[in-house]
């Protein structure tokens, strides 16, 4: 007997259907308290690699024999290490999550999100490891892709499967929470980077300015994708309103937060713009409109199809963020108790401007842990 | 930073998680206890997992330094007697009563721990000879002078006070526990 290997695709499997799993995490305490894998049909236990390596006696008495039972480290070295002594105490069912939470944190989930106008489509990309969510609009042989992440393979194979070329990739802001992989994608498909331009001051590559009240349109059937100035997260902040159905707020508004305005350190300077797109630019648009961010923070977020998705007018009735009626205690909730800012996050923005390159282990090491970008 | 010196290494460079660790471990089973092994490694995990290990292990982490790609990770491996902590000089003051000293200007330091210990971290000013390094040095002291030795726990600096009583000193003092129990200013290098 031997263990068994469980790719981060099963194992995104197991997260979307709510399949039950014991899955043993055995980073460091830290680690596992800073970020680990979500899912209410998962069972957790954290028990550090370095505490098993005479053996699972330690833990023995905790662990099911009964069910399924997947180890989970950094990189997928431990846990191989650790599913072995679990085999070698006895125990049938034992996995070894492949890559660990590294390949977690690069695995992306399509989601499809509805039919648009013509022959249009509209996906999700949910990256269930880190709360990244990115779009591609699919329309007669052109695709768009909105917030990409830097596996620009999956967006670039996604669109060749659906028989589409690549024409767009458009970021609402620059991120600071995760690489942009929209920079990539223009230079592999000779599609167009567009980057709101007030975020894009210290850029030091070619881009595409995207501005309040630009339209794109994809494929003949002329699926709008409708630009709307909405600063508050970044000075550049820009929502797009796609077919006049689906609103893609970036980092300003998501289902159950609203954004931060403290990555760049200027939070004081951005909360009054903050304000006015939630409580005014936003209050103007349809309440119909079905509000797609670009983050999602808590397994509650996620729908029972995948999906991290809600209408507008839900959003004003329910999510706590949207409630603050008085200025200065908005003010106080977003710029004080903030959680943590994400991990690297100066970083990250420097390399989303192109003023650092990191190679691509590099890349994975800045991007460990979770998005962190809104308040609540 | 100058080099720090260790009394072993292990080379764990271009090692994968657990390996570092595995190593580690078996590496330091073979050490003298209080003698300090350096880890070399790549792995940009091994940093948070070298200190928790250690910590549990019983061990003394260090520190880490940075070198290019590669980490110097700087562990001491655990001694029973110093974790025993007894002492018997007769003149001792705790680690308030020196930072008290010190505020008057009247203290030298000795600092008795290995000298990477001392590099990641010690009361400014102090001067480091290593407890196994006494012998050799003793005579950079001066027989005047209001001297406090200190270590981590009190442990090695209780020998060394007893050693330079022996040898004339009149004014030495140890200090416990010291360092690991020391919040007053730290310098590194």
């Amino acid at each position: 007997m031997s263990f068994k290997k469980l790719t981060v695709d099963e194992l995104a499997k197991k997260v979307v259907n709510q399949e039950n799993l014991f899955l043993l995490d055995v980073r460091n305490e830290d680690a596992f308290e800073d970020w680990k894998v979500e899912s209410d049909s998962f069972e957790h236990l954290n028990k550090p690699y370095f505490d098993l390596m005479d053996g699972i006696e330690p833990i023995q008495d905790q662990i099911p024999e009964d069910q399924d039972v997947a180890v989970i480290c950094a990189k997928g070295g431990s846990s191989e290490f650790v599913a072995e002594q679990l085999v070698d105490a006895g125990f049938d069912d034992v996995y070894s999550v492949e890559g660990g939470m590294k390949a977690w944190s690069e695995h992306l989930e399509p989601v499809k999100i509805g039919d648009l106008e013509g022959n249009g489509e509209l996906y999700q990309f949910v990256r269930l490891g880190k709360g990244c969510l990115s779009y591609m609009v699919i329309s007669d042989g052109e695709a768009a892709v909105i917030d990409a992440t830097r596996m620009v393979d999956t967006f670039i194979n996604f669109a060749e499967e659906k028989g589409a070329k690549i024409k767009y990739a458009l970021d609402t802001h620059l991120h600071a929470d995760h690489i942009s992989g929209g920079r990539k994608i223009a230079e592999q498909t000779g599609a167009t980077y567009y980057l709101p331009p007030k975020d894009a001051e210290e850029l030091q590559f070619e881009y595409e300015p995207i501005e309040d009240g630009n339209e794109i349109q994809v494929g003949s059937s002329k699926i709008d994708v409708q630009a709307l100035y909405s600063p508050g997260h970044t000075i550049g902040s820009t929502s797009f309103i796609v077919d006049e159905k689906y609103l893609m707020s970036g980092d300003i508004l998501f289902v159950q937060s609203i954004g931060r305005p403290d990555l760049a350190g200027k939070a004081e300077d951005w909360v009054g713009d903050l304000r006015t797109t939630l409580y005014e630019r936003y209050k103007e648009l349809s309440d119909d409109l079905v509000v797609l961010p670009a983050h999602f923070s808590f397994k509650e977020e996620l729908n029972n199809d995948g999906s991290v998705q809600e209408k507008l007018g839900v959003l004003f009735e329910k999510n706590d963020g949207l409630q603050v009626e008085d200025e200065d205690e908005f003010r106080k909730m977003v710029t004080e108790n903030l959680p943590p800012q994400p991990n690297s996050h100066q970083k990250i923005r420097f390399t989303n401007m192109g003023k650092e390159t990191p190679d691509e282990e590099e890349q994975r090491e800045m991007e460990v842990g979770p998005n962190r970008c809104a308040v609540r | 930073m100058a080099e720090i010196k260790s009394d072993h290494i292990l080379d764990a460079k271009g090692m994968a998680c657990p390996m570092p660790i595995v190593k580690t471990k078996k590496e330091i089973e073979s050490i003298e206890a209080g003698k300090v092994l350096l880890v070399e490694a790549t792995d940009p995990g091994s940093k948070a997992d070298i200190k928790a290990w250690a910590e549990r292990a019983g061990h003394q982490y260090l520190g880490t330094n940075e070198e290019g790609d590669t980490l110097k990770h700087y562990i001491r491996k655990a001694s029973e007697e110093e974790a025993e902590g007894e002492t018997s000089f007769e003149n001792v003051v705790n680690n308030d009563e020196l930072k008290q000293k010190l505020s008057d200007g009247v203290a030298t330091v000795i600092d008795v721990r290995e000298s990477a210990e001392y590099a990641f971290g010690h009361i400014p000013g102090a001067k480091s000879i290593p407890l196994g390094e006494l012998d050799s040095k003793i005579d950079e002291l001066n027989n005047e002078d209001d001297i406090y030795v200190v270590c981590r726990t009190g442990n090695r600096s209780d020998l060394a006070a007893k050693k330079l009583s022996e040898k004339g000193y009149k004014n030495v003092t140890n200090v416990v526990p010291g360092m690991s129990e020391w919040d007053g200013d730290v310098e590194k290098a």
